[in-house]
């Protein structure tokens, strides 16, 4: 039923979103941080950049990725320079792919779970003696945990289900950049149905019931969903 | 039973008061409707006791208190406290190095921690040890020990505010800010931890800013009483002179009165009474238990104050006083005035009708009898 082509590409999925899940979290959380607390005039910009993927469509997003990491980039020159030669078609270009593509879906979660905080407990915190760090570590992240899941939960579905970004700057390379959703265009293309369904399938019950725990999730914790 | 609290160092020794508070704060907050609410204070405060600041809602009380704190960064600020300057030109303590404690106006526990966590969240930050003898007496004065184990979800409003207050104790404070404390409770819940704030002045000797727009809390727990309107100080003393003001613009109604200080000199078993002495001036009580030769505080609303140019022996009044009319000032109320009474060496304040007044023909040096229905006492 499965495939050895199947699972290498099941294997990817999962490493990509686990990766790119976890260095979202890392980027997204100061970047959530910053939206949800200034009064800067460049709030509106930065968080317009931030939500861009949601509306793009993602060959937009790849296309332009794919020309600033390849060897006439700016990146790519970067890359280059430092002796990474250039990220196009490899695994850690389509990780930084995803990074843009799911970077909404991370980082607003956070956001308005540190908004619906408000100044208060930081506030009663400084009263007792916290620092910022402190007060950052021992009430923001504990407080906004619902938040931090619902963004991880996100966050990997997404980067799971992405294909027109892994396409346009990762192609179809076996055990480097082909996922799930290009192997099962490529089951389509070779009239191979019957494993096309098992991945789809597979894809279907998966994104259900993720988003089926995450509503379950946020029935509980009511303010912190995506906007 | 008083105990002077561990000293923790922040801030800089400079000049000033070693034992008072200096207060000077300047900020405009943008208001709504382009109306601005300006701020602007000069205050030096005793460094002991409850000073109560009190005002109408809006008149600044607690953005004052947020600038103790270092919540908001005045234009221009200057904070002296027990000889320890926290701001000044080119000085800003942030909040968390301020050996301050706060208690706020409505619950401010850590939902994600226990009471016993939010406890540990203020030993853990406290900079000096925290004695396991002062940590039982703090749970004690608050009456919290059956409650440490859960969550604030499911703590009653008044168990969610002796908790904040415990915690607030166990930051041990150099200073104690409390805004308005009881006023997200009903009146029952205000009753349950009056006595609790009572002790704890009693108990500790560090300085207490407590705002409040309740008359009744301030009569029963205010040394000093500082009074706002529009962001300006317009009356400052201790609380049995400034209650004797009638020139300035209490709350009108039913809440304003005078404060007495008194001694216990006789309690009478068969009627359950007690008379107290308060500087020449005889008063019975209901007795409430208080032992002879005991300081308490009583209160005499104005509105329980009635005049009559006799003494009147055939009445239900109890207590019935020689008194000399002072001044008269009007009311909020146009139909009534406040006439401030001389007694002894105290004064009375009668809220009656401008037509009792034209009928008695009450000015100033007239002598007469007040009639008083009740006397609390509020300590």
């Amino acid at each position: 039923m499965i495939s050895e082509a199947d699972l290498a590409a099941i294997w990817l999925t999962l490493k990509l979103a686990t990766t790119v899940t976890i260095l979202l979290l890392l980027i997204g959380t100061p970047i959530a941080w910053w939206l949800a607390r200034t009064r800067s005039w460049w709030k509106g910009p930065v968080g317009a950049v931030v939500a861009l993927p949601l509306v793009l469509p993602p060959t937009v997003l790849g296309f332009y990725l794919l020309v600033a990491m390849g060897p006439n980039g700016f990146v790519g020159e970067l890359t280059q320079s430092l002796g990474l030669g250039t990220l196009p078609f490899t695994f850690w270009g389509l990780v930084v792919g995803s990074l843009f593509y799911s970077l909404p879906f991370v980082v607003q979660p956070i956001q308005n779970a540190m908004e619906a905080l408000g100044q208060r407990p930081l506030e009663v915190a400084a009263t007792l003696r916290a620092g910022p760090w402190d007060r950052f570590f021992t009430v923001v992240l504990p407080l906004a945990r619902p938040g931090f899941v619902t963004a991880a939960v996100l966050g990997f579905a997404h980067t799971v289900g992405e294909f027109g970004v892994v396409l346009m700057i990762g192609g179809n390379i076996p055990g480097e950049t082909r996922v799930v959703s290009v192997q099962i265009y490529d089951h389509v293309e070779a009239l191979e149905y019957a494993q096309a369904h098992v991945l789809a399938g597979g894809m279907l019950a998966f994104s259900f019931f993720v988003l089926l725990g995450l509503y379950g999730f946020q029935r509980k914790y009511p303010a912190w969903g995506l906007r | 039973m008083g105990f002077a609290l561990v000293s923790t160092t922040a801030g800089c020794p400079v000049n000033g008061g070693a034992s008072d508070l200096q207060a000077q704060f300047r900020l405009r907050h943008p208001g709504a409707h382009s109306s601005t609410f300006t701020l602007d204070v000069d205050l030096t405060l005793p460094g002991k006791g409850i000073t109560a600041i009190f005002g109408h809602s809006g008149s600044g009380k607690t953005t004052l208190l947020r600038c103790v704190a270092g919540l908001e960064r005045p234009e221009q600020g200057r904070l002296t406290v027990n000889g320890e300057t926290w701001q000044d030109k080119g000085l800003f303590l942030p909040t968390h190095r301020r050996p301050l404690g706060y208690v706020f106006q409505e619950s401010s526990l850590f939902p994600h921690l226990t009471a016993q966590g939010n406890l540990d969240y203020a030993t853990a930050r406290c900079r000096a040890a925290c004695s396991k003898s002062l940590y039982d007496q703090v749970i004690a004065l608050m009456g919290i020990e059956g409650i440490l184990h859960r969550h604030p979800a499911q703590l009653s409003g008044g168990e969610r505010q002796r908790v904040s207050i415990a915690r607030a104790l166990l930051i041990q404070p150099r200073l104690l800010l409390m805004d308005e404390p009881l006023a997200s409770l009903d009146f029952a819940r205000k009753q349950e931890i009056l006595p609790y704030l009572e002790k704890l002045k009693s108990t500790f000797d560090m300085p207490i800013l407590y705002v409040s727009h309740s008359l009744d809390e301030v009569a029963r727990l205010a040394d000093q009483v500082v009074l706002l309107e529009q962001g300006r100080a317009i009356a400052q003393g201790a609380a049995a002179e400034l209650f004797s003001r009638i020139d300035l613009p209490w709350p009108s109604g039913n809440e304003f009165g005078v404060v007495w200080q008194g001694e216990v000199v006789e309690r009478n078993e068969q009627w359950h009474l007690a008379r107290l002495v308060c500087q020449g001036s005889e008063l019975w009580v209901r007795d409430a238990g208080e032992a002879l030769g005991q300081q308490v505080r009583v209160r005499i609303l104005a509105r329980d104050v009635s005049l009559a140019l006799a003494c009147h022996e055939d009445s239900s009044i109890l207590n019935r006083l020689p008194v000399t009319v002072e001044d008269i000032a009007p009311d909020r109320d146009d139909a009534m005035a406040l006439v401030r009474l001389r007694a002894g060496s105290n004064h009375v304040i009668a809220r009656i009708t401008y037509r009792s007044i034209d009928h008695l023909q009450l000015l100033p040096g007239k002598q007469l009898w007040a009639q008083i229905k009740s006397v609390a006492i509020v300590r």
